[in-house]
């Protein structure tokens, strides 16, 4: 902690861009811990529906409702589909999902049970298929449809796919936004550098005349940079977090999984609360940098 | 505070035909050949506008000049890499006219500037520093800051500066101006006490009174040029 508490020559702390950079710091790290959390909350999401839908299939068989025994008759209609299923080369296992398990599905979506129960419900298949082995689709809907007209199936992974093109796009449009904030955190600290370069001109030439080498001053500057970095990185932090907080709050006080579950895990935390750290150290060398380089034109 | 080397060279510094212009202005140094031995004492003298503190600029290097050749050390300054600037910088002691003092720090820390930039231990700048300020009678005023200090006070901080690294060449821009007689007496003791140490000192002065006191060479510039030094006004 010495490089923090080391005295200093130029009077930086008191000067107006120690007031506007810590604030404009708060507001980057607070998009970067917005931009990353989501990043990898999104990446996170992307990974456990694509191994979870991953290798199954669901066909899904009209029901039989109306007429003398129909659910007798809607049994023997499944039933020929998981003959079907059971021939076909590739899929491991079939379970034909149980009335109250459709109805439980439906419900945070639709509503009552008891509403739910009285609506013509197609009877529905979880077929789990190896994932090394590639199913005919088309083949086994023809074949399915043959037997069973209005048979059909379920390919999640059509849905899964543009679903994880989404998500895709939306990670990198988070990745931009923290490539962003990198180069406007570093533009700022460049602009307020320079702005301080300028206000401590006179402090710059005496130190220079009496000898001091450019590394010198520009720790100095380096030093107050990090300063305000870190103190403007934690400020973002704090308000980072709250929102994170108050999100996943939200996103859980919403009935029906409408959204997904939002949380990080502890190697996410650690990203996100080492971002203060990561944009004092990235003002630092800009800041760095840009002294070396200005002093490097100076007699 | 560390021993200082004996000189490896003849001249502390050689001027030879240097001129030096500010944009397209004419030259306010023309031809200016000048060699200053180690050891050595000058005043520099000149009417107002004469070129002295254009001369003691070039040769405190805040300013390159616009043409000739300077020699400082045994290096020449043409061809030197800006990387070696600050250390040749560090062998040279200056009291601006101006003062230069920064108004943020006590009289203490501007005084200890100097030995901090050059990496002195803070237990050495401690027992010197005081010791020296105490000399030039700020005892009582080592942690004042320069805004309230006198304009006398801040020039004896200046100078205090200046010699605390024991410069191997000191330049004085009128160190006596604000400083009464007497004062002004002590610290051009204070001076020939450095140059019989071995600094080489070059001090510019109106003070007709303190040259003649202390017998030493005379640059004298005018327009621009160093020429030979007028007779006394007094006789």
């Amino acid at each position: 902690m010495s490089f923090v508490r080391r005295r200093t020559d130029l009077p930086t702390m008191s000067d107006a861009t120690s007031r506007f950079v810590p604030l404009l710091i708060a507001l980057m790290v607070f998009l970067a811990v917005m931009a990353l959390s989501g990043l990898m909350v999104l990446h996170g999401l992307a990974g456990r529906w694509e191994r979870d839908i991953r290798g199954t299939l669901t066909v899904q068989v009209p029901a039989v409702i109306s007429g003398p025994e129909a659910e007798a008759r809607s049994h023997a209609k499944v039933e020929a589909a998981l003959n079907i299923l059971s021939d076909t080369r590739g899929v491991l296992h079939a379970e034909p999902l149980g009335r109250d398990r459709i109805i439980s599905l439906l419900e945070p979506w639709l509503g009552s049970a008891d509403l739910i129960a009285e609506l013509p419900l197609p009877r529905l298949i979880d077929v789990t298929t190896d994932p090394h082995i590639a199913i005919d689709i088309k083949a086994l809907a023809a074949r399915l449809e043959a037997v069973q007209p209005g048979a059909t199936v379920e390919d999640h992974r059509i849905w899964l796919g543009r679903l994880l093109r989404l998500t895709r796009s939306v990670e990198m449009l988070a990745v931009l936004v923290l490539g962003l904030v990198g180069v406007i955190t570093s533009a700022t600290v460049i602009f307020a550098t320079r702005t301080g370069m300028a206000i401590h001109h006179q402090v710059i030439e005496v130190l220079h005349l009496i000898g001091a080498q450019d590394d010198y001053i520009a720790r100095q500057f380096a030093r107050r940079t990090f300063l305000m970095g870190l103190k403007g990185g934690v400020i973002g932090l704090g308000l980072g977090i709250g929102a994170i907080f108050s999100f996943g709050f939200m996103a859980r006080s919403l009935e029906g999984g409408v959204l997904p579950e939002f949380w990080l895990t502890p190697a996410h935390w650690l990203a996100v609360v080492s971002l203060p750290l990561a944009a004092a150290w990235i003002a630092t060398l800009t800041a760095r940098i840009a002294v070396l380089r200005a002093l490097a034109r100076m007699t | 505070m560390s021993a200082r080397l004996p000189p490896s060279f003849d001249h502390v510094m050689r001027f030879e035909s240097v001129g030096l212009r500010y944009g397209q202005r004419p030259e306010v140094l023309e031809d200016i050949r000048l060699d200053l031995k180690p050891g050595s004492f000058h005043f520099l003298t000149g009417a107002s506008g004469a070129g002295k503190s254009s001369l003691l600029r070039l040769m405190y290097l805040g300013q390159r000049p616009t043409r000739g050749l300077i020699t400082m050390f045994g290096q020449d300054m043409a061809t030197l890499p800006r990387s070696k600037l600050p250390a040749l910088r560090r062998r040279i002691g200056v009291v601006f006219q101006d003062f230069h003092l920064l108004d943020h720090m006590s009289a203490v820390d501007n005084v200890a500037l100097p030995l901090r930039v050059a990496g002195v231990s803070e237990s050495e700048i401690k027992k010197h520093v005081p010791e020296l300020l105490s000399w030039v009678g700020l005892a009582d005023h080592l942690n004042a800051k320069p805004p309230v200090l006198s304009g006398g006070q801040k020039q004896r901080v200046a100078i205090a500066r200046a010699v605390i690294a024991r410069p191997d060449l000191l330049l004085a821009d009128e160190p006596t101006g604000n400083v009464d007689d007497t004062l002004a007496t002590r610290l051009l003791y204070l001076f020939e006490e450095l140059n019989k140490l071995g600094t080489t000192v070059v001090i510019a002065t109106h003070n007709e009174g303190l040259i003649k006191s202390f017998a030493h060479s005379r640059l004298h510039l005018e327009r621009g040029r160093l020429v030979d030094p007028p007779p006394f006004k007094g006789g």
